[in-house]
């Protein structure tokens, strides 16, 4: 009979711990596992929420720890709420957040449609795609200020001659109508191909019998489309647009590196809004207030979102 | 109609959860909308109240 590890370390066991161990049940055992993980979760997520939660009702700024805490009521929520500044972030994150979930989504499924019919090259094109998802968003804010350079940017030279417009006449990050519109441009070129592998899992996971069925029975590409194609890919494209929709909600560095929140505030974003009432301000009651509006508000949608996204998996 | 209402009154999951999720909706959609600033003013409240009811209800029976 071989001797295993477990069989070693069984043996150098001290008697009295062996005799302790014996003695616990399954669930203990099972208890003693997950006891530092549950430790962890409740020190690393759940205490900071219920303390942000608490530092929401104060007037607590981190830059004089020693000042006296005060407890203020609602009224860092009132003056969140009736601040037109935050109102504005708000409509600034609702631009963004609804233009690149819909460009990200019909360009990413556009191209896992395309990719799914394995064309010769085909894998070469998905390396290729996939490589603006492989960059520090960080470096992708960087040089995207270069190629929205109106005198040597790439981005303003291929408009103008796409459109005859002249390349210095516009600032994509300079222009207060185009600046929503230049990150949207970034962060779905930077996230479509992430949208695209999701659809890709979900097209090529589809039986092809289904589709040899629908053949048999005359069924057009069309109508394969919208009764096959879709219905089984839907909750691949729902995941995908859980998973971008909390990011984007939270977007923060790309943004950041583009555009700095400007010009004046048309791209400040909430997150942009947050740290700096939080950092730069250092107002941390009225930020932690603004941060459980934040969170309330994406628990809420993504409650709502898990349980369409079940109600689709179980059709 | 009446099979949602009377989900309602037998205090039901399915009916409760869809009404909390038009509380949410509604209070995301006054959070973000560019024309009231009184419903940007009272979004937090109505997205809590669907939050907190969304909770709840999910314990219901089906």
């Amino acid at each position: 009979m071989s001797d295993t590890a477990i069989d070693r370390i069984a043996r150098r066991t001290p008697p009295h711990i062996a005799r302790r161990v014996r003695g616990l049940s399954d669930r203990a055992i099972a208890w003693i596992f997950i006891t530092p993980t549950i430790l962890l979760l409740l020190a690393v997520n759940i205490f900071p929420l219920i303390w942000t939660v608490w530092l929401s009702f104060t007037n607590y700024r981190a830059n004089r720890p020693g000042a006296e805490v005060q407890w203020v009521g609602l009224q860092n929520y009132q003056r969140i709420l009736g601040n037109p500044e935050t109102w504005q972030s708000m409509q600034a994150t609702a631009h963004f957040l609804l233009w690149t979930l819909a460009l990200q989504v019909a360009i990413g499924f556009a191209l896992a449609w395309l990719i799914n019919a394995r064309f010769r090259g085909s894998d070469l094109w998905t390396t290729i795609i996939v490589l603006p998802m492989m960059l520090s968003p960080a470096v992708v804010g960087n040089f995207w200020t270069f190629l929205y350079q109106p005198q040597i940017g790439i981005f303003n030279s291929v408009v103008a001659f796409l459109t005859g417009a002249d390349p210095a006449g516009f600032s994509m990050i300079g222009d207060v109508r185009l600046a929503p519109w230049a990150i949207v441009i970034v962060d779905t070129w930077m996230w479509t191909p992430f949208v695209m592998l999701i659809c890709l899992a979900g097209l090529r996971s589809i039986p092809p019998s289904i589709y040899e069925a629908a053949e048999c029975d005359r069924a057009s590409k069309w109508r394969q489309f919208w009764t096959i194609t879709l219905p089984m890919v839907l909750p691949f494209l729902m995941l995908a647009v859980l998973f971008r929709g909390i990011e984007n909600f939270k977007m923060f560095d790309l943004v950041v590196q583009l555009t700095g929140g400007g010009p004046g505030s048309t791209t400040e974003l909430t997150s942009i809004n947050l740290k700096r009432e939080a950092f730069e301000k250092w107002r941390t009651g009225f930020a932690s207030a603004y941060a459980v509006i934040l969170f309330v508000t994406v628990f809420g949608l993504a409650s709502i979102y898990v349980k369409a996204l079940n109600r689709v998996k179980a059709r | 109609m009446i099979a949602f209402l009377s989900g309602l009154v037998r205090l039901r999951r399915g009916p409760w959860e869809a009404v909390a999720s038009v509380v949410i909706g509604a209070g995301v959609v006054m959070l973000m909308q560019p024309w009231a600033f009184w419903a940007f003013s009272w979004s937090f409240a109505v997205t809590l109240t669907g939050t907190v009811l969304f909770v709840i209800v999910s314990h219901f029976p089906e």
